[in-house]
């Protein structure tokens, strides 16, 4: 047996999917014992890389080493038993089954009596407590997982990876749910096993989190690695200034439409119903302005928008259209005044699969007014068609016909023809919730560029968007949330790649950038 | 070039297959029987299918709009009842309504269509407002409906017996003919185009594809989804409850039991015709030709001295053969 000091060691990992370079050419090495961060932007391929090292990826070409000898990792199950463990961000705990057979599930512990498999409850018992006692995990093994917390989910979480014998294991922004309280007991519980031995590989966007626990910090950027360096060596700007350090190119349209002085939005005390959600949020937008809000995955970005456009019920919370207080309680109040919004998941809320590109145009319109499209008590065909190749046109949709059903199509022309259909009911304030999202370059010039000739139409532009030159190539004023609280406004010189990631990673001490 | 005509063949076969098998068994069965050819016969299988098809297309706006319905044969026999139970002759020796006076036709035809609408509405409130899956809150309708039907029918001096004796003007519209085509074939072919007029050339039957197509979407682009659900449950209803009144009309009876296993016969009929179990796929012309054909099986099998138990096993593999080549066409697609 090789001995080697790194647990894992991944060589040379390339991964690509359709249209994308996931990760290009990536070197990783964790010591055993230490805890080892994972940083980067969204989208940087820190979630691909562990995925691959957790053996739901294959990677394309490079090798992948435990304890120094080379393995092949074709599904999670031979992971786990070369030692990986991985805790997800969304955790998978079976809700209706207790705490113990969460732990052990796949692997209960059986008596074997008149030739059948008897559940061996007390052995079951005692392994889960002994396991939990020896963490410092304080959870009651009979207590059903849909009954704890989400920090004793990720206990249990824990204790199951450690169940495995596992000599790595993953940790996938551990801390995103968690109160503060909570995070200090896992942090307890992370030392306690690196004191055994165990690596953790410890993915996260909470600057200061890291530098208080891990011990070795790798960067990566756009799929490549830009560097490991011991923590200690590290400060909060160093490592926000290498996880942006990109250059901004021309990629977006020349800057032509001038916000107005007069407030076309406003939103006061903003509080969502639910309990984990954004908090007293208070923004104003003003006429031709194209608003960026920027944010991490779980800033409660989309959550706000969505309940703006009347989809999430709100506690608390006050909507003014020019000036006007108005109620929107549903899709269709929002629509009535005159705001529209382009969901993140075009598959999910988007497109209707079935339809052919011409009905995914006029859906809305036709059920904003249901008069538009009549011809006595039938709809007018003609003037339907009229519409919808007059917008394909103008959106350049590239469509063999209008009657071609729109699954199809591109992402780029099915995101235009979900465009193409709130512009259809000429809305002043457009919602845009990722608008670029998956869709190829070429393809995000004309969304910018039709995005610029809206604003210059004098018609409100909110954007919410996690790709960092977009968010400051095309925004006026950025709105950075994070933690469901609104962080703080950039505007001008303000709105840098460094200032977003700053409040984006913490709002309590926003005053920082932004005096 | 070779390979283009290929691949349309294959495809004009995937596109077509309820066609063609049904072109199949009705060529084999003439074979066999060349009077199967007859005016005679292709009436009867039309006047049988006629009230099937009816309920087949209330069933189709559910499963257009996204959502499931059982409940629509226990629909068909409470409306069934209810329609009989107003048009029986006064001198009939257990009239249900001793005392109710002869009723003009339209009495029991619009009782029974509002029995459907409100077994209808009862299924929209239950799915759209509180929110109980459709599959299970149909489920529980339809048990309703049927412990109303049997509760009905076992009022004195009825003691659940079937009702019979109806008033001629009754059984005329079930049995009756216009140019040797019965009256009830002219109203399913009504109820056909309306449904078909109504999906396709209106904007309410683009909402229903809509909500079918993509739920979530369909609430973000600003159509009201719960309206949509109450208005295609009701729409089903006034099918099942019209299917009633005719069911009790052409065969002059009608008992608690009237209706059983409807439901299942209409969704495999529009599930063999095209529709999606999912939702926002379906033609009434494939609904249509999905009733015809368990039909002319039904008939066909009986027809060359075939025992009718073998209409259930060449059923069966009908929705197993359509289905499999309509899923393979998606796939393809894809």
């Amino acid at each position: 047996m090789k001995d080697s000091e790194y647990v894992l060691e991944m060589k040379n990992i390339s991964k690509s999917f359709p249209g994308v370079k996931a990760l290009d050419q990536v070197d990783f090495y964790v010591e055993p014992g230490s805890v080892h961060a994972l940083m980067g932007e969204n989208g940087a391929g820190k979630s691909t890389l562990m995925k691959c090292a957790f053996g739901m990826y294959h990677p394309d070409e490079g090798e992948i080493f435990i304890n120094g000898l080379p393995v092949q990792l074709t599904n999670p199950r031979e992971a786990l038993d070369h030692g990986i463990a991985m805790i997800h961000q969304e955790l998978q705990s079976i809700r209706t089954r207790s705490a113990m057979e969460n732990v052990w599930v796949g692997r209960i512990p059986y008596r074997k009596a008149f030739g059948v498999h008897w559940v061996d409850d007390k052995k079951l018992y005692q392994d889960t407590k002994a396991l939990m006692d020896d963490l410092g995990i304080n959870v009651d093994p009979y207590a059903k997982a849909g009954d704890l917390s989400a920090s004793q989910c990720q206990m249990l979480e824990i204790a199951r990876a450690v169940s495995y014998n596992a000599r790595i294991i993953i940790m996938d922004e551990p801390t995103s749910s968690l109160t503060e309280a909570e995070t200090n007991l896992l942090f307890h519980i992370i030392r306690k096993l690196t004191a055994k031995g165990v690596a953790i590989i410890y993915i996260s966007h909470k600057i200061d989190e890291i530098l208080e626990i891990a011990q070795n910090v790798t960067i990566m950027r756009d799929g490549k690695i830009v560097g490991t360096w011991p923590a200690a060596d590290l400060n909060t700007d160093l490592i926000v200034k290498r996880m942006v350090g990109r250059e901004m190119s021309n990629r977006f349209p020349e800057k032509k439409h001038r916000p107005a002085e007069e407030v076309c939005l406003e939103i006061r005390h903003f509080t969502s119903a639910g309990s984990r959600g954004f908090r007293d949020i208070n923004l104003s937008v003003r006429r031709s302005e194209i608003f960026g809000i920027g944010g991490l995955v779980g800033a409660q970005r989309t959550e706000l928008v969505e309940s703006i456009f009347g989809l999430r019920a709100i506690s608390e919370g006050e909507i003014l259209i020019n000036g006007k207080s108005v109620i929107v309680k549903s899709p269709e109040h929002a629509i009535q005044n005159s705001i529209a919004l382009l969901t993140e998941d075009r598959r999910k809320s988007g497109i209707f699969p079935r339809f052919s590109v011409l009905e995914n145009i006029v859906i809305a319109k036709q059920s904003a007014d249901t008069s538009v499209y009549k011809k006595g008590i039938f709809l007018d065909n003609q003037k339907r068609a009229a519409d919808a190749a007059r917008f394909a046109e103008a959106f350049s949709i590239k469509t063999p016909s209008l009657k071609t059903e729109i699954r199809f199509l591109s992402g780029g022309n099915q995101q235009k023809v979900v465009l193409a259909r709130w512009m259809l009911i000429d809305p002043n304030i457009l919602i845009l919730d990722e608008p670029t999202r998956g869709i190829d370059v070429g393809a995000k010039y004309e969304i910018y560029s039709l995005m610029e000739k809206m604003a210059s139409e004098g018609k409100t532009i909110i954007m919410i968007s996690s790709e960092m030159p977009e968010l400051l190539g095309m925004s006026d004023r950025i709105a950075v949330m994070c933690e469901g609280h609104l962080s703080g406004i950039l505007e001008g010189e303000k709105a840098t790649e460094e200032n977003v990631m700053y409040l984006a990673s913490s709002y309590k001490n926003a005053e920082k950038v932004l005096n | 070039m070779e390979k283009q005509k290929k691949f349309s063949i294959q495809h004009f076969f995937m596109n077509y297959a309820l066609y063609i098998i049904m072109l199949i068994m009705i060529v084999i069965i003439g074979m066999m029987s060349p009077k199967f050819f007859s005016f005679r016969v292709i009436r009867d299988i039309l006047m049988q299918s006629s009230t099937r098809i009816i309920v087949a297309m209330g069933c189709m706006y559910i499963l257009v709009s996204g959502a499931a319905d059982l409940s629509g044969g226990r629909t068909v026999g409470l409306a069934a009842v209810v329609a009989g139970s107003l048009a029986q002759k006064s001198d009939y020796y257990i009239k249900f309504w001793p005392n109710l006076p002869e009723m003009p036709l339209i009495v029991p035809v619009i009782a029974a269509v509002l029995i459907g609408l409100i077994v209808g509405l009862m299924n929209g409130f239950t799915t759209a407002k509180l929110k109980v899956p459709s599959f299970l809150a149909t489920l529980a309708v339809m048990m309703i409906a049927y412990g109303a039907n049997q509760l009905y029918c076992n009022k004195p001096p009825n003691n659940s017996q079937p009702l019979g004796g109806f008033l001629k003007s009754f059984s005329n519209l079930g049995t009756g003919s216009f140019l040797s085509v019965p009256y009830i074939i002219y109203i399913a072919i009504g109820v056909c185009s309306f449904q078909h007029l109504l999906l396709t050339r209106t904007c309410l039957g683009r909402e229903i594809f809509a909500c079918g197509s993509n739920q979530e979407a369909a609430r973000v682009s600003g159509i009201n989804v719960y309206k949509i659900q109450m208005i295609t449950f009701a729409l089903a209803g006034a099918c099942y409850g019209l299917a009633g009144c005719l069911e009790a009309a052409r065969t002059g009876s009608a008992t608690s039991g009237y209706g059983n296993s409807y439901e299942m016969d209409a969704i495999a009929s529009c599930i063999v015709g095209g529709c999606s179990m999912t939702g926002g796929v379906g033609t009434v012309f494939g609904t249509f030709f999905g009733v015809l054909i368990f039909n002319i099986i039904n008939y066909g099998l009986t027809f060359i001295g075939l025992s009718s138990y073998w209409q259930w096993v060449v059923k069966g593999l009908i929705i197993i053969i359509a289905v499999s080549f309509d899923m393979r066409k998606f796939s393809k697609e894809e």
